[in-house]
């Protein structure tokens, strides 16, 4: 069924080799996969099971703004939270990494150092895509030199449709390239797949192979920019593709799921998904991130209900 | 916090949505009676072994009482009533059904052991449907292709077994009364609670008294229905050795019958098939209510070339599966419903591992009380190995290679049985030869165990004959 | 000297010994048994083969080898094969009529009426071999993202004991909606009555019809009837031809690998069949499969 992954560089060799290779992985079967999403989004995790996954959904955090009206002001009362997220209670631990535009990162790195909140730059003409190859690297290499510990790179959905996956590969690998720093070290890479433009699970589960045999730290669904974004499963079917790449080759992968997951509820649904399908070990900041906004709060009233036993309200969380 | 796991704490739903009587009589004549002669026996709930309720046993004057009430209720009443209003009913019962889901989904997982996600997903919306579906069949029946003017059997005893009480009770009644006839039903000794809380939702649906008539027992109380001699149909689901001791009841009678009974269902993976579908169509197939499933697929078929793969892809699988407390909402699999039942899966996977297969089960904490058996895979089984070819009814799934598309339907064909039968490849060609090529009443491809009011269901051979579901299975309730 | 031609002695017939039709071919009954076949008033017919036990086995063996490339083809392909047994029949009318005459004893008009109304029938089964599966099947429209649907099969085997009075209108009846759909037949021909089923073999031996689709054994159905009923690889048992006793016991037999039944009804084998029959003997198949991209 999967194919053997002997080596990544001969699959990589050519263009047609990597193509013969994403194609005979195995299908992947809509129906089967949303059924088996739907009954995992009905379990039900309630009491000490729920306390666990909200500071671990809060832990996966990567807070993020996005927008073109970003200020700095605006990024600093965004990292201010991502360390400590509810002010009340000092007990509540710090999300996982805030996450910004280039241009915005060295305020981040500032407001963030020495806080074990990592800075998350998104880079290559996000979220289209849409550049010269010169400028994703330079955007890439302005974000790390400003002091990015990790880098979302969007992939070159064109390519990636109309079958040039030597292309994609290629220019995830030149990005990862543009990652390390002077001293040798390197941000880690997030290769965002933008899943609602590849539009089935088919190209989802090849896609997130070719973005892990590229090198990629993380794979992440999307950029929040596009419809549909973050789903359970094609969450679940990246899981897969995690899970099996690691039997394959020993090399463990992340996995984040942005835009879209507002809830509680939705965090925890996609926790039980990452438990179930691609296993505990993955239920670690360092493997599993959140890409929201608005999730935070919702994670804090929740957490908050849960120690104090009362349903709160909108107020008593901060709206940076 | 990462690597402390994340224990699902317990989440049961609440009992007290039920309220479960100490004793119950038998539903005839639109009321609840004593036996004539006194008789009860107990229900047990298999997870705990505890008592839930004493169970009035119908002997023959009972059964004979409720066959009357049939009867009267045919001639008098429902044969006589438009079938726009026969559709009423139904449609009442169908939303009675909805309404109170909860009620019966907990009382169902209580005296069967199947976990509440199952009764509550699965069980109790698909009953309800099942009513909802043939409820718009009662006043259409000139459509139904037996003609322009079809009329009803009249008096039907039905049978049913204990692997989905209200579903097959559901699956039984709705056509018959749909199609204008009425019914004495008997539940299965080990669950006959969801019965007669059904019996219940007849009183408050105000059906006509006799048209729904429960009767409770064992085998004995079975065969007195269907040999009544003023029963004129017969509907039983069970085991294929009851199914042929009632054919050869009927024998020589003008009695209409339909059994549907055990099957030995083969579930072929290509290898070429969606392998993570595949995988959870296999878990689906066989640990589905603890696999006491006439049509699971317990005989999994793999092509040679994608064998080591699937297995450890489906070990996997099978080690996130949750046994424990029914009631628990998180429970994949729930208890075996009987002592008997328990004993008879042992019998047999020790008839495996004494014909030399491999037995193996995720590491799995069995509950103290109550009736448990781990999810168990077999490999290295081979045709001539008696767990290939005889139906076990519980949790335990025997796995055959093959090494071309014929050889795989020459082994799926290899049964006295013809119930059901799956197929896992992505090429769609394959799928329908495959399709057409395989002897089963039902073949589910790309998936397993999917049902559906509207989806003829029944089987080949010693599976039995006729067909619930759909146009198809409302024929057998019309002449 | 007269003409010897003109008034003599009536030629002496040549009389017939007729055997079986099992597998396509024309074989003795291995246990080497016949019986004299009368006409309606008593007079010598032919010597009939009596079937045994063993020739029982034997059909079923051959029309269990034909099931699966007559179950094969394709309906349209069924439908002309049927039809051409019709053109077959049609040209042995004559033949027909006068072995329905004297068997069934009947006049010359009731018989060809119902030698007609026999080649009519096949016509008619022919037709519904590429029908079937619209009539009697479906597209389920289920409450899922599944294409469902279900359609008829042959269930395989069948046994029949053919009508004892109507000897070849009942004999079609009861045979053409047995093997329209596919499956393949061992029938025992109507015991006092017998010879137009042979003939009938011969039609369908020279017909495309092929070889172990159809297996006539003439004989006693109260002794051949009940190693079919018991056959365990028999799928089916058309009763028309048994007495209610011999039914019942047959019935008893069948269900020890649960045969479909069809109990004898006291057809009217001259009134349009409708398809029950056809129905009795189909499996219906009901194939799942996802929708999703």
């Amino acid at each position: 069924m999967s194919p053997t992954l002997t080596s990544v560089d001969d699959v990589a060799l050519s263009e047609s080799s990597l193509r013969r290779f994403l194609a005979g992985l195995p299908g992947v079967d809509a129906v089967g996969a949303e059924a088996r999403a739907a009954g995992l989004a009905t379990r039900s995790i309630k009491t000490t099971a729920k306390a666990y996954a909200l500071d671990l959904a809060i832990s996966m955090v990567d807070l993020t703004t996005l927008e073109g009206q970003d200020t700095p002001g605006k990024v600093r009362a965004l990292a201010a939270k991502a360390v400590r997220p509810d002010p009340a209670d000092p007990t509540c631990p710090p999300v996982a990494a805030v996450c910004v535009y280039g241009d915005r990162v060295a305020t981040a790195v500032e407001v963030l150092r020495g806080s074990g909140v990592h800075v998350a730059g998104v880079a290559t003409a996000f979220p289209s895509g849409r550049a010269s190859m010169e400028v994703k690297l330079a955007d890439t290499r302005d974000a790390v030199a400003a002091g990015a510990d990790e880098i979302d790179m969007v992939i070159d959905r064109g390519a990636f449709l109309t079958g040039r996956l030597g292309q994609v590969f290629d220019e995830i690998v030149a990005i990862r390239q543009a990652c390390t720093r002077p001293d040798g070290s390197r941000a880690h890479l997030k290769v965002i797949l933008e899943t609602g433009e590849l539009a089935t699970y088919d190209n989802v589960r090849r896609a997130s192979w070719l973005a892990m045999m590229a090198g990629a730290d993380f794979i992440k669904t999307s950029t929040g920019k596009v419809q549909p974004a973050a789903t359970l499963p094609m969450v679940l079917v990246m899981l897969e593709a995690v899970r099996d790449f690691r039997d394959a080759t020993g090399t463990q992968v992340g996995v984040k799921p942005a835009g879209g997951i507002r809830s509680a509820k939705d965090a925890i649904r996609h926790l039980v998904v990452v438990n179930e399908v691609a296993g505990p070990d993955w239920l670690d900041p360092a493997w599993f991130r959140f890409g929201a906004s608005t999730l935070l709060n919702d994670l804090l009233m929740q957490r908050t209900r849960q120690r104090t036993g009362r349903y709160s309200g909108s107020d008593y969380f901060t709206l940076d | 916090m990462s690597g402390s796991g994340f224990d699902y704490a317990p989440a049961p739903e609440s009992r007290s949505v039920v309220d479960i009587k100490s004793a119950y009589g038998l539903f005839i004549g639109g009321e609840f009676v004593e036996p004539h002669d006194g008789r009860h026996f107990k229900t047990v709930s298999p997870a705990s072994e505890e008592v839930l309720a004493e169970v009035a046993e119908a002997g023959p004057a009972d059964v004979d009482a409720a066959v009357a009430a049939a009867r009267r209720a045919y001639e008098r009443v429902w044969s006589l009533m438009p079938g726009r209003d026969r559709a009423k009913y139904l449609y009442r019962i169908a939303r009675i059904l909805a309404e109170r889901s909860r009620e019966f989904a907990v009382l169902e997982t209580l005296d069967n052991g199947k976990p509440i996600k199952e009764s509550r997903d699965v069980d109790v919306p698909m009953a309800s449907a099942w009513f909802f579906y043939y409820a718009g069949w009662a006043d259409k029946l000139s459509y139904a292709g037996q003609g322009p003017d079809p009329r009803p059997l009249g008096v039907a005893a039905q049978v049913i077994p204990w692997n989905f009480p209200l579903m097959m009770l559901a699956w039984k009644i709705a056509p018959a009364l749909a199609a204008g006839n009425t019914v004495v039903l008997k539940p299965a000794e080990t669950t006959p609670l969801s019965a007669l809380l059904f019996a219940d939702v007849c009183q408050q649906a105000e059906l006509p008294a006799g048209v729904v008539n429960i009767v409770t027992g064992a085998g004995a109380t079975g065969q007195e229905l269907v040999g009544h001699p003023d029963v004129d149909k017969v509907a039983f689901t069970g085991s294929t050795e009851v199914g042929k001791s009632i054919a050869r009841a009927v024998a020589g009678s003008t009695k209409r019958v339909t059994l549907e009974l055990g099957g030995k269902a083969a579930n072929i993976v290509f290898d070429d098939a969606p392998i993570d579908q595949a995988v959870e169509g296999i878990v689906n197939g066989i640990f589905f209510n603890q696999g006491h499933v006439c049509c699971a697929g317990s005989r999994l078929l793999v092509q040679e070339s994608a064998n080591d793969e699937l297995l450890t892809s489906l070990k996997r699988r099978m080690a996130t599966l949750r046994l424990g407390d029914p009631l628990d909402k998180n429970t994949d699999v729930g208890a075996i419903n009987s002592a008997e039942q328990l004993a008879r899966i042992h019998e047999l996977s020790d008839v495996g591992d004494a014909e030399g297969a491999q037995r193996w089960s995720p590491a799995c904490e069995l509950p103290e009380h109550g009736y448990w058996f781990p999810p168990t895979i077999f490999t290295g089984v081979t045709q001539a190995h008696r767990i290939a070819r005889e139906e076990i009814f519980g949790p335990v799934l025997s796995v055959l290679t093959f090494r071309t598309p014929a050889e795989a339907v020459e082994k799926a064909n290899n049964t006295p049985y013809g119930l059901s039968a799956g197929v896992w490849t992505e090429k769609g060609s394959r799928i329908l030869w495959m399709a057409d090529a395989l002897r089963a009443g039902v073949v589910w491809a790309n998936t397993f165990n999917r049902f559906d009011p509207a989806s003829p269901f029944g089987g080949y051979q010693e599976s039995g004959y006729g067909r619930e579901g759909g146009r198809h299975g409302l024929a057998a309730y019309l002449r | 000297m007269n003409d010897p031609t003109a008034t003599g002695p009536a030629r002496v017939e040549v009389r017939k010994t007729y055997k079986l039709f099992v597998g396509g071919g024309f074989p003795r009954s291995e246990s080497g048994r016949t019986y004299a076949a009368l006409d309606a008033k008593g007079g010598f017919v032919a010597n009939m083969a009596k079937a045994s036990r063993k020739d029982a086995r034997d059909a079923v063996v051959a029309a269990r080898k034909a099931f699966p490339d007559w179950s094969g083809r394709t309906p349209y392909n069924r439908g002309q094969v049927l039809y051409r047994v019709a053109e077959m029949l049609e040209g042995r009318r004559e033949q027909f009529v006068a072995q329905v005459r004297a068997g069934e004893g009947v006049s010359e008009r009731a018989a060809a009426a119902a030698v007609d109304a026999a080649v009519d029938r096949w016509v008619w089964y022919a037709g519904w071999a590429d029908k079937l599966a619209q009539v009697t099947g479906s597209a389920n429209a289920v409450a899922g993202p599944y294409f469902d649907f279900s359609l008829p099969e042959p269930t395989g085997i069948v046994a029949v004991l053919a009508p004892q009075a109507s000897s070849l209108l009942g004999l079609v009846g009861v045979l053409a909606p047995a093997i329209v759909a596919g499956n393949t037949v061992v029938v025992v021909s109507s015991y006092a009555r017998p010879v137009p089923a042979v003939t009938l073999a011969e039609v369908l031996a020279t017909s495309d019809v092929p070889g172990g689709v159809v297996n006539v054994l003439t004989g006693d159905a109260a002794e051949v009837g009940p190693w079919l009923a018991s056959h365990m690889d028999v799928n089916a048992i058309d009763l028309a031809g048994a007495d209610p006793e011999l039914a019942r016991t047959l019935e008893e037999a069948a269900a020890d690998n649960l045969k479909r039944v069809l109990r004898p009804a006291g057809t009217d084998w001259a009134a349009e069949p409708g398809i029950e029959r056809m129905v009795a003997l189909l499996e219906i198949k009901t194939v799942w499969h996802p929708i999703g991209v």
